[in-house]
């Protein structure tokens, strides 16, 4: 069974090929289902490789299949060959089979659009990639699978390349990657230059000799490159702009697979990031695994409140998603891999299903993304209202469903590094909790506002009301509310045999992977306890500014307590607080995308001064070949003299 | 000594050794008597008397590349590259012959082969066919100009080689008689061309007057005996200088590149492909076989040189190409970028020199020359077919709407783009994770690092034409434009540019195995 | 009288002024056969070099060269000919200035 694992991007594959070859003839809607039954194939045979190595003796948990020596160069031999190790199996596991409910939802979504077939050739071609990534063994195969996934989204968010926005969005992930690629490319020859070889066992035998300051240099040049690819400061800013593509791209790419590519690149790595430690910056105070939990921590709070302020809905869950994913790298830099691969996984859970019902609600609304012409539609749309609200209980950290046990086992490592960063943690925790409510509230509750927007339609405006999806689409969200509920269950904190995770993660991170201190795992129902009333706290604060407002004019003034905290909070949130939110929202607009823009501008600028040079007369190339002389034999003078 | 003056005993000559050069030649020959003397042959013939002739020294190459080893090998291991290859000398120690020369024979047969089967459909397209004779007869002779160039022993021959092929390159560039553009730029490209020759030439001088010959091995070793170092070491190190320039120049290496983008925008189209593989190919041949094998005494001094010339040849040909609007121009830059690319390969091998075992720099270049002259040959090819009639539209918005009007050719384009940005699983990646890998291998990590920064500068290039192909619409003004031929030499080489560009990629092994012979 | 021995590096010097005048010269004129007269005018300053050299050295090897040499510049001549006329035949006049078209 173990030798099958390279069926697993081969369906995929084969998928791709036959809509590649006949995707026009089959058409609508069946291109989309053989691009799903691929997926669900894979993850058959991935099941199978699960429970194959799931009966294996813990440290037999290795296996690698190797097709063909791919490059060899003088000392470097690369193969063409996967990894089956619990960490590339969790990874493929939930990668088909979230992927597998997001084809079959994509089947009903994109019904209808011209280039549908097109859409399932990209959507297979990046499972396959993504498998790449997974399941490389060396870290050649999983650049080229990181290669894949990014030319894949960058197609897939220009998909509807007619709306200028979406060519724009799908521009700026390309440059933005690239720059994350550069990052790993050099850690890539950093790693071969030191080690000799560039397989993950190689580079985990090789880790503890290296030099601290060559781990360093190859623990963080590949964290440039997982900043790119996971959307983190300052690398984050393509990933709200993603949100021009499709909402099953936006569910599958940017929220549940490939955005966690960096978090499984650091985990894979980590044998180097450990070996790191020892070497630190300012004087030896800050090292890499540091640098990558600040980094994580401080774009978790920066996203959470610039979610604050949005009104798109799929905006919203596009800083959501950034701030979900600097939680794991906040979790790698305290050494606690588990949680971050734990978090990964239920992340992926709520985060798609939080997407594939924004999709839901933007299909019945007829391509409507402003919440704030919604309100009311969990009485047109029960299952897509039920199941959005199942997933904003997980990532509001609400137990007993998924988000809260991921969350809270992050926090306690962080408390365990630093308190500072703890506390940033949980600042982030109350603020997802609130934007999350904010976000449920004026979707699905109080007034719809969508008359207003619909009402010039005049004599069809009932064709226009919201109206719930179609079974294909709401399928997926029933199965993956059930995956957010009881998805925490694979770890919970309360004893050693109840942690299966990391059980199963132990031979992959084992040696590298933080000890709490005693007394933080003694103190961890205290931080249990304040998690749940963080969350909690959000979840009110959001309730009475958003739900309550509406009915404030009513309310008699005797209920003043709560009704001052309203006014103190309504206040505090449309006055200094909302200013400071639209602030940071106003700042990523144009500090940061302008420095992103300015550098290419420097190019161009740059360019159109050097163009100036190339006159195009004859004369004044003569001229720079005879200075090109005098240079070079200025230069032989200098040597000659000195 | 030969006993008396009247009697004239000229150096054994290894015919056997030089065929495919005088396959090239005859070849060439054979084509301008028939066209002076003969009357018109059928369509096409004069193509395929071309593309034989070429791909038949490429086969006598291949032959010779298998022969080697067997009893006609004299020579043993080559001191000066520590390479187990044996190495032969012909004529007289002027040129050598080894497993180097093999290897760039190939580059440039299959340069001409296919770069003729483009221009013939090319010469149809702009009835300009009565020239075809001739201008298959020139790149034939470029060809050969350009094999003699890597084969070289000696640095007189090595200027022949040069001249030879940059005669025929100034006459093809002007060939299209019709195009003002063709006409400026063969004109630019002589008067400059012939000052980098004449600057060339200058440096052998005073290579000669500092070691008392030109022949590579015998000024290598006076150089290592160091006879009267005082004066000479500054005419040597000058002499350096000038070579350096004159080689920089016919690989457009910056700040000697300022004719490439203009002599590649006016060309005709299928030309310019064939100064970008061909010609670049002869170019750092040589200058691989003047710096490490003839000149490794001085290889501390020029090697800083080299270094800057990578560096500003990498950043210059990428940020340039991102402000050009036109198809050809920007591929042009993109062209000095590899050339860059290529130099950071020269400058790992300059490294080598100085160590007793060789590393990677040299069979990177050598591969990398080999998978761009494909590569770049089926791009221009593309440029080719989207120039249309008149050889004009090769600005970006030519492009648009290709993926909708040629959905096939826009697949190849976009294959062929990817790869020259370097992306895995093109041969373009295979190239540039060669070189850089043997730069890494050297420890040049500054310069690795530069390069891999200019190639996701370049990135951006290569996307905007993708961008025009397709995603751009076709507006009002394209609506008069003729539709896209595709003409079938061209087609077919268009499919093996894109089948070469993906087989190696996916599978570049044997092909890397068979450059570590190359040294 | 006073004699001066001229040395070979009077030659040598003498073909260094040459070459620079000829490369001065096609950076400064802007006719086109000018500019290329230029040119022979720097391959001819380096066959003096190579003649000065070979009876320095007492070599025959640079006097053979200059051959090889004088070989080289006619088939320039022919080439270089041939593209100027055909481009002053249809541009009467032109000039290097005139000749930009091709820029950026």
């Amino acid at each position: 069974m173990l030798d099958l694992v390279w069926l697993i991007p081969a369906l995929p594959l084969a998928g791709f090929l036959l809509i590649l070859l006949t995707g026009r003839r089959l058409g609508d809607p069946r291109a989309g289902y053989l691009a799903t039954t691929m997926c669900a194939g894979a993850f058959v045979v991935t099941a199978g490789v699960f429970l194959k190595l799931m009966s294996l003796p813990a440290e037999e948990r290795h296996h690698v299949r190797r097709l063909f020596s791919w490059m060899p160069v003088g000392s470097l031999h690369i193969d063409l060959s996967f990894l089956a190790d619990p960490l590339s199996i969790t990874m493929c596991l939930f990668v088909t089979g979230i992927g597998t409910l997001i084809h079959l939802y994509a089947v009903g979504y994109m019904h209808g659009d011209a280039r549908y077939s097109k859409f399932f050739l990209y959507l297979n071609l990046f499972a396959l990639s993504m498998l790449l990534l997974v399941l490389g063994e060396n870290l050649v195969v999983t650049f080229l699978g990181w290669e894949g996934v990014g030319a894949c989204s960058y197609f897939l968010i220009s998909f509807w390349h007619e709306r200028e926005s979406a060519a724009t969005a799908g521009k700026k992930a390309f440059v933005t990657n690239r720059v994350g690629d550069w990052g790993f490319i050099v850690a890539m020859f950093f790693a071969f230059q030191a080690t000799g070889t560039l397989s993950y066992r190689g580079l985990a035998e090789a880790a503890p000799h290296l030099a601290p300051a060559t781990a360093a240099a190859i623990a963080g040049f590949a964290f440039v490159g997982a900043c790119g690819k996971s959307a983190q400061l300052p690398l984050y800013l393509w990933l709200p702009d993603a949100m021009e593509g499709p909402t099953p791209v936006s569910a599958l790419i940017h929220a549940a697979t490939m955005v966690t590519a960096g978090v499984f690149l650091m985990t894979r790595m980590s044998p180097v990031l450990h070996a790191a430690a020892h070497f630190g910056l300012f004087g030896g105070h800050v090292s890499v695994s540091t640098v990558v939990a600040v980094v994580g921590a401080v774009t978790a709070l920066f996203a959470a409140t610039v979610a604050v302020a949005q009104n798109d809905i799929k905006k919203v869950l596009a800083y959501s998603t950034v701030s979900q994913l600097g939680y794991m790298f906040l979790a790698v830099g305290s050494g606690a891999y588990v949680a971050a691969i734990f978090h990964m996984v239920t992340h992926a859970f709520f985060k798609a299903l939080l997407f594939l019902g924004a999709g839901s609600v933007i299909h019945g609304m007829h391509h409507e993304q402003d919440m704030r012409k919604m309100g009311a539609l969990r009485l047109l749309m029960p299952v897509t209202a039920g199941t959005f609200i199942v997933g904003w209980l997980a990532i509001a950290g609400v137990p007993p469903f998924a988000g809260f046990w991921s969350k809270d086992e992050i926090l306690l490592f962080a408390w365990d590094k630093s308190p500072v960063l703890y506390v940033i943690g949980l600042v982030t925790a109350l603020l997802t909790a609130y934007y999350m409510t904010r976000q449920v509230i004026m979707v699905f509750f109080g007034e719809a506002r969508w008359h207003d927007a619909h009402a010039e339609h005049g004599a069809h405006g009932d064709a226009h009301r919201p109206h719930e999806s179609p079974w294909i689409m709401v399928g997926p969200l029933v199965a993956l509310a059930g995956l957010s509920i009881v998805g925490g269950f694979i770890q919970l904190p309360f004893s050693a045999s109840v942690k299966r995770l990391e059980h199963w993660l132990a031979p992959v991170v084992e040696g590298s992977e933080h000890r709490l201190r005693g007394n933080v795992d003694d103190l961890k129902y205290v931080f249990m306890a304040i998690a749940v009333v963080v969350a909690v706290a959000g979840i009110v604060a959001a309730y009475l500014v958003y739900a309550k407002r509406r009915v404030e004019p009513v309310e008699p003034a005797i209920l003043a307590n709560g009704w001052y905290y309203d006014q103190a909070v309504s206040d505090f949130m449309g006055g200094p607080g909302r200013e400071a939110f639209e602030g940071v929202a106003w700042a990523d607009a144009n500090v940061l995308d302008g420095a992103v823009r300015g550098s290419g501008a420097v190019v161009r600028a740059g360019a159109g001064e050097l163009r100036k040079v190339q006159t195009g007369n004859m004369r004044t190339y003569a001229a720079a070949v005879g200075a090109g002389v005098v240079a070079l034999l200025a230069w032989f003078v200098l040597r000659g003299v000195l | 000594m030969t006993p008396t003056a009247d009697v004239f005993v000229g150096p054994p000559i290894q015919w056997s050794s030089l065929s495919p050069m005088l396959i090239l030649l005859g070849v060439a020959v054979v084509l301008l008597v028939a066209a002076a003397l003969t009357p018109r042959w059928p369509r096409r013939t004069y193509a395929l008397v071309a593309v034989g002739g070429a791909l038949a020294a490429v086969v006598v190459a291949v032959c010779l590349w298998h022969g080697r080893g067997l009893s006609a090998w004299s020579g043993s291991a080559d001191p000066t590259t520590g390479s187990s290859d044996p190495v032969r000398f012909l004529v007289g120690g002027a040129m050598r012959f080894d497993a180097f020369a093999l290897w760039l024979t190939v580059i440039v047969g299959l340069a001409v082969a296919l770069s003729v089967l483009v221009t013939d459909d090319y010469l149809e397209r702009e009835g300009l066919s009565r020239l075809a004779p001739e201008i298959y007869a020139l790149y034939l002779t470029a060809g050969l100009g350009a094999v003699v160039m890597g084969m070289a022993n000696d640095l007189i021959v090595l200027f022949l080689g040069l001249e030879i092929l940059s005669l025929s390159l100034y006459v093809l560039a002007a060939s299209h008689r019709r195009r003002t553009q063709s006409q400026e730029s063969a004109l630019k490209y002589f008067i400059l061309g012939g000052v980098a020759s004449a600057v060339f030439l200058y440096g052998v001088a005073l290579i000669y007057g500092a070691s008392g010959s030109t022949n590579y091995t015998r000024a290598l070793a006076a150089f290592v005996q160091n006879i009267s170092p005082h004066r000479s070491e500054a005419m040597a190190l000058a002499g350096v200088g000038l070579l350096l320039v004159g080689l920089g120049f016919k690989a457009a290496a910056v700040p000697f590149h300022m004719w490439a983008p203009d002599v590649y925008q006016g060309a005709p189209t299928p030309v310019t492909g064939f100064m970008a593989s061909a010609a670049k190919a002869g170019a750092f041949a040589a200058m691989l076989r003047v710096l490490v094998v003839a000149l490794p005494t001085w290889s501390a001094d020029y090697r800083p040189i080299v270094w800057v010339m990578a560096v500003l040849t990498l950043v210059v040909g990428s940020v340039m190409a991102v402000a050009q609007t036109n198809v050809k121009r920007m591929l042009a830059f993109s062209s000095i970028s590899h050339a860059g690319f290529l130099l950071v390969g020269v400058e790992a091998a300059i490294h080598d020199t100085t160590h007793a075992h060789p590393g990677d720099g040299v069979p990177s270049t050598m591969l990398y020359l080999l998978l761009y002259a494909v590569l770049v040959i089926g791009t221009f090819a593309v440029v080719t077919l989207v120039g249309r009639t008149g050889d004009g539209a090769t600005d970006l918005a030519g492009f648009r709407g290709l993926a909708r009007q040629r959905p096939v050719l826009a697949v190849a384009m976009t294959v062929l783009l990817v790869a020259q940005a370097g992306v895995p699983l093109t041969s373009g990646f295979v190239a540039k994770f060669g070189v850089i890998t043997a730069a890494v291998g050297e420890h040049s990590y500054a310069l690795a690092i530069i390069a891999m920064v200019a190639a996701v500068i370049a990135a951006y290039l290569y996307l905007r034409i993708m961008i025009s192909m397709w995603v751009a619409e076709p507006d009002a003004a394209d609506a008069g434009r003729e539709p896209v031929g595709t003409p079938l030499l061209t087609s077919i080489v268009i499919a093996i540019a894109v089948a070469v560009t993906v087989v190696v990629g996916v599978a570049p092994g044997w092909l890397i195995s068979l450059a570590q012979h190359v040294r | 009288m006073i004699a001066v021995a001229v040395t070979s590096t009077w030659y040598l010097v003498l073909a260094a002024v040459l070459f620079g005048i000829g490369l001065a010269g096609v950076m400064i004129r802007r006719n086109p056969l000018i500019m290329f007269m230029c040119i022979e005018l720097m391959l001819n300053a380096v066959n003096l070099s190579f003649v000065t050299l070979a009876n320095h050295l007492g070599d025959i090897g640079g006097q053979t060269t200059v051959l090889f040499v004088m070989v080289v510049a006619a088939a320039e001549v022919v080439v270089g000919l041939g593209i100027i006329v055909a481009i002053l035949r249809r541009r009467p006049g032109a000039t290097a200035d005139d000749l930009s078209e091709l820029k950026g």
